[in-house]
């Protein structure tokens, strides 16, 4: 079920706005998509790479006599080669993140389970494998450190003693006036603890890459999945001690990355150093194991100490909060998201005091990395759990303490604490639509017709933002040093030879269907039909069309990527125009275009088809009307109007949109057993204009369903000595299809003023499902226990022990009433 | 000595209608030799220990998982892979059709394995309920669409299959 609520359309588009079939989809059915696991090269050897088994260890030796000797190989990589051949990476944190040392291969300990220690280039995979078994490493293991509170702790083990600490970077955010609103509140609720736990989006393709070198030129090219593909070069190059215009990185089809696949970069420098080693094509696939074990995983966070000063009517006044998380082994991306989170400070709420002690710390557990809603899920997560215990503790709706401190349409734009501005949105609406489509009075109905029946049933809101657009001047809140800001996506829009339109873009696509909304924008600027416009595959810097931030992620493309499009195709349009008119000696004003050609409007016979345009450019210029300089060849860089954010403040508008997400979740626990049934669901969108309303129903379902997997089924658990006790498909129990319930769905469109075709950018969710299932389980536990729901991951064996416990499982919160 | 993992066999196996001819290591994994030796890329190998479903195709009329198996053991077997699933003259077939119709995949990289599990379903099980084709595919993990849409293919398949006849033979 699917309902799309339109009533502010404005000028009438043929193509934009439509379900037009995706351009993608046929090779994909077809299985003729190509994905970086069916890139061939002729005489291509292949890595296996041989993985720390420990947490935490010095590496006292590595022999690879053996393995050298081993039918097929070509050579190895060891650590103490790559201390020599590599530069540390750069480090985003000043110090004391940025003292940590990261290198592609573990250089004298390692840091956590999965890490690569030496790398085995051989001319099969299996031999590969095979010598990995030679080889001889003798390990010292120390002890790990896997919690981000105990790697606070002054006797905590040191992941890098080079830093002296853990910390990779702390904060203090501090807006409005936290102590005042505290002196005027009714009751103060407090929470000691909640936990946000580690999971991953693990996308079904995993990183793979074949890279070459070129002696001659001393360019690398990398046919790849990175999804962010400058983003990778800014690492490697400094690291190779090269110029970043020697990496020529290209992505086809992407099986999916969830943000999984930013920072590969790793892996990357890997296979570039056995590239030039070797002499040979260079050949990367993982598997599952390698992947879960040593790719990228989602941000683990704690909060601690949580101060809520509310009125007596439910009304939230600020936020007091101390977060500490963990970013495994090895910054990275990190320590990007101890600022991400604070696009979505209030979240959908008006309270305006806010006070966050944020801390990041690194852990012997796989770095993470962005992960579909990266740290703002986290973060909302968190005050979505406050909303409900608020609720819980004052015996208030939980549904009436939302409505009342909703963000109201009236306000918007509306400026955040912080000084985001939130572009448009009707809160109010979409809840009232998601309660309609679960029809909500008759679930209340069950619930109390369902007691004594050995069901619970539980209703929950998770009410969230999807910020997108990032500005990269945030980056100066963790590090002024750092020359980022703003944002900004490049497109080219040609005819070719014969007046073919094709259409380039930087960036990384995994099933946004970028081909096909580019293709929809283009058809409307210039009067073509979609199946006439040819949009590349991928990502490919040798098209000389990116910049600095092209990639696919962090929910931009509707705004970045069709900004550029819409950019570069009126500049063609302007062109064509203006040679049109000069052939057909009409006025610009009187042309028109249409299926392919230019009129001159009213006079059918006065026409030329594109073909003839670029004929007489390409091949015939001669023949150009005097005084004209077209090129039919248009690039344009789309540029979000952002300034630099004020970093003593920590203030500034931090993301250009803001899509809404109103999750209603219904499920019911059996009480023998705590397992958990989703008995109902319903998904409400906003995110402005829509280009291709069934793609963007597609992405609210897919976040829809990992955030299901997050809240129930999926956990990166470590052990204490840092074993990774859910490493495949085994034991991390990726979600299927009999534990996604058929959701409903509906849209409303508040168009963004801000950005340039009133779409807002969507697709990671803002982690929706997370909080509604916990709000859901608190609605279980209010007809139960009363026991507090602080974690994010509820299996059933969590949700038994919650409603048998009627004290333990109240620890922590109180309310404190004020005179 | 045929024990020897890396040492090769000959086999003989029919892929989409064609017989090849291959001498492959025993140790091989079908998927491999599939997407290796035959380059039929569209069957996707997506994690190590069988659960993902990316590399399923139908041997022998069985749906199974061609990572679970050696490609030695498939000698004289007879198998569909996606590359076999549109028509002759290169059309998509209704099941193709209604995955694009449907908006039914995303990525496209679980999608091969997941129209070769709904069509064995459909052919076992022409009016199968939603729960029926919910367990039908539970061995093929999708991290895109939330099943929503591939179920809704399915289901869209078994009502034309009532007015059109056989749609997936």
């Amino acid at each position: 079920m699917s309902t799309l609520v339109t009533d502010q359309k404005t000028e009438a588009t043929r193509w934009t706005g439509k379900n037009v079939p995706r351009k993608e989809d046929e090779r994909l059915v077809k299985g003729q998509g190509r994905f970086a696991d069916d890139i061939r090269r002729h005489n291509e050897a292949h890595v296996y790479l041989l993985r720390s088994p420990y947490g935490h260890a010095r590496i006292r030796s590595i022999d690879v006599t053996a393995a050298n000797n081993s039918p097929g190989v070509i050579c190895t990589l060891t650590g103490e080669e790559v201390a020599v051949l590599q530069k540390p990476f750069m480090e985003i944190a000043p110090p004391p993140g940025g003292l940590m040392e990261d290198y592609c291969l573990a250089v004298g300990k390692v840091h956590f389970m999965g890490e690569p220690v030496v790398a085995i280039l051989a001319e099969t995979e299996e031999l590969a494998r095979d010598a990995a078994d030679l080889v001889d490493i003798e390990y010292d293991p120390l002890p790990a450190v896997v919690d981000g509170e105990a790697a606070l702790q002054s006797d905590a083990p040191l992941v890098h003693e080079e830093a002296g600490t853990n910390v990779v970077w702390h904060g203090v955010y501090d807006w409005g006036d936290i102590q005042g609103a505290v002196s005027r509140a009714d009751k103060v609720v407090k929470i000691d603890r909640l936990h946000f736990h580690r999971f991953t989006s693990t996308p079904i393709e995993c990183n793979a890459a074949v890279v070459e070198y070129y002696p001659g030129s001393g360019e690398y090219t990398f046919w790849c999945n990175n999804t962010m593909p400058q983003f990778a070069a800014m690492f490697m190059g400094p690291a190779l001690g090269i110029p970043t215009d020697r990496l020529h990185f290209v992505t086809q089809d992407i099986g999916g990355s969830f943000g999984n696949k930013i920072t590969t970069y790793v892996y990357l420098t890997i296979c570039a150093i056995l590239a030039k080693k070797s002499g040979r094509p260079v050949k990367w696939t993982e598997y599952r194991t390698d992947h879960i074990l040593g790719g990228s995983h989602g941000n683990e966070r704690t909060f601690r100490n949580i101060v809520v000063p509310v009125m007596a009517d439910g009304t939230i006044l600020g936020i007091s909060a101390t977060a500490i998380d963990d970013a495994g082994a090895f910054p990275r991306y990190e320590p990007l998201g101890s600022v991400i989170w604070s696009q979505v400070v209030p979240n959908v709420y008006r309270f305006r005091d806010v006070k966050i002690d944020f801390t990041q710390v690194v852990t012997n557990k796989c770095p993470v990395g962005p992960n579909r809603g990266y740290s703002r899920l986290q973060h909302m997560w968190m005050v979505e759990r406050i909303v409900d215990i608020v609720a819980h503790e004052l015996h208030l709706d939980p549904i009436e303490v939302r409505k009342k401190n909703y963000i109201q349409p009236e306000q918007m734009p509306y400026e955040t604490p912080n000084g985001c501005v939130y572009d448009s949105g009707d809160y109010p609406r979409c809840l009232d639509l998601a309660l309609e489509l679960i029809d909500y009075p008759k679930w209340r109905e069950r619930q109390i017709m369902a007691l004594g029946s050995g069901k619970i049933i539980g209703i929950g809101i998770g009410s969230t933002l999807d910020s997108g657009t990032n500005n990269f001047g945030q980056a100066r809140i963790i590090n002024p040093q750092l020359p980022f800001s703003g944002n900004g996506e490049v497109s080219n829009v040609k005819l070719d030879l014969y007046g073919e339109v094709v259409v380039t873009i930087g960036t990384t696509p995994q099933g946004q269907g970028h081909e096909t909304t580019a293709a929809q924008v283009v058809s409307d600027i210039l009067g073509i039909d979609p199946d006439h416009v040819r949009v590349l595959i991928g990502h490919d810097n040798a098209r000389n069309v990116y910049t600095g931030f092209s990639g696919t992620y962090a929910s931009q493309f509707a705004v970045t990527g069709l900004g550029a499009v819409q950019g570069a195709a009126e500049k063609l349009r302007r062109e064509i125009v203006q040679l049109a008119a000069g052939v057909l000696q009409a006025d610009e004003s009187e042309i028109e275009l249409r299926d392919g050609s230019a009129f001159v409007r009213g006079q059918e016979q006065r026409t030329i088809p594109f073909i003839g345009l670029a004929n007489i450019v390409f091949a015939n210029n001669a023949t150009m009307p005097a005084g004209l300089d077209v090129s039919l060849n248009c690039t344009y860089t789309y540029r979000p109007p952002f300034s630099v954010p004020d970093v003593e403040r920590k203030f500034g508008n931090l993301t250009l949109t803001y899509a809404t997400q109103i999750h209603a979740c219904v499920l019911e626990v059996d009480a023998q057993t705590g397992h958990t049934t989703i008995l109902d669901y319903a998904a409400v969108d906003d995110s402005g204009r829509l280009i291709h309303p069934q793609i963007v129903e597609g992405q609210v379902h897919g976040a829809a369903g990992l955030g299901i997997g997050g809240a129930l089924y999926e956990a990166l658990e470590y052990d204490e000595e840092g074993q990774l006790l859910t490493s495949n498909f085994y034991s991390y129990k990726a979600v299927t299809a009999v534990d996604v319930p058929m959701m409903k769905t509906a849209a409303i469109e508040s168009p963004s003023p801000f950005s340039p075709n009133g779409a807002k950018g969507m697709g990671e969710g803002g982690g929706a499902p997370l909080h509604a299932i916990c709000s859901a389980l608190q609605d279980v536990m209010r007809q139960t226990s009363g026991a507090i729901i602080t974690d994010s991951f509820n299996p059933s064996e969590r949700v038994y022990w919650l409603m048998q416990d009627t004290t333990k499982g109240r620890e922590g919160v109180s309310v404190e009433e004020r005179a | 000595m045929s024990n020897i993992p890396s040492q090769k066999r000959s086999i003989s196996v029919t892929v989409n209608g064609t017989t090849y001819y291959r001498d492959v290591a025993a140790r091989t994994l079908l998927v491999h030799f599939l997407r290796e030796n035959l380059n039929l890329t569209g069957t996707h190998f997506g994690c190590d220990t069988g659960h993902c479903g990316s590399c399923t195709v139908i041997a022998n009329g069985k749906l199974i998982k061609s990572c679970m198996m050696l490609a030695i053991q498939a000698d004289g077997f007879t198998i569909e892979t996606v590359e076999g699933l549109a028509n002759p003259d290169g059309s998509l077939s209704p099941i193709q059709q209604a995955f694009s119709d449907n908006h039914a995949l995303q990525c496209g990289f679980c999608t091969p394995g997941i129209m070769l599990a709904s069509k064995y379903l459909l052919q076992h099980n022409p009016q199968p309920t939603e729960e029926e084709i919910r367990r039908g595919i539970k061995g093929n993990l999708c991290r895109c669409t939330g099943y929503v849409n591939i179920v809704r293919a399915i289901q869209g398949l078994a009502a034309e299959t009532v007015q059109k006849g056989d749609l997936v033979k």
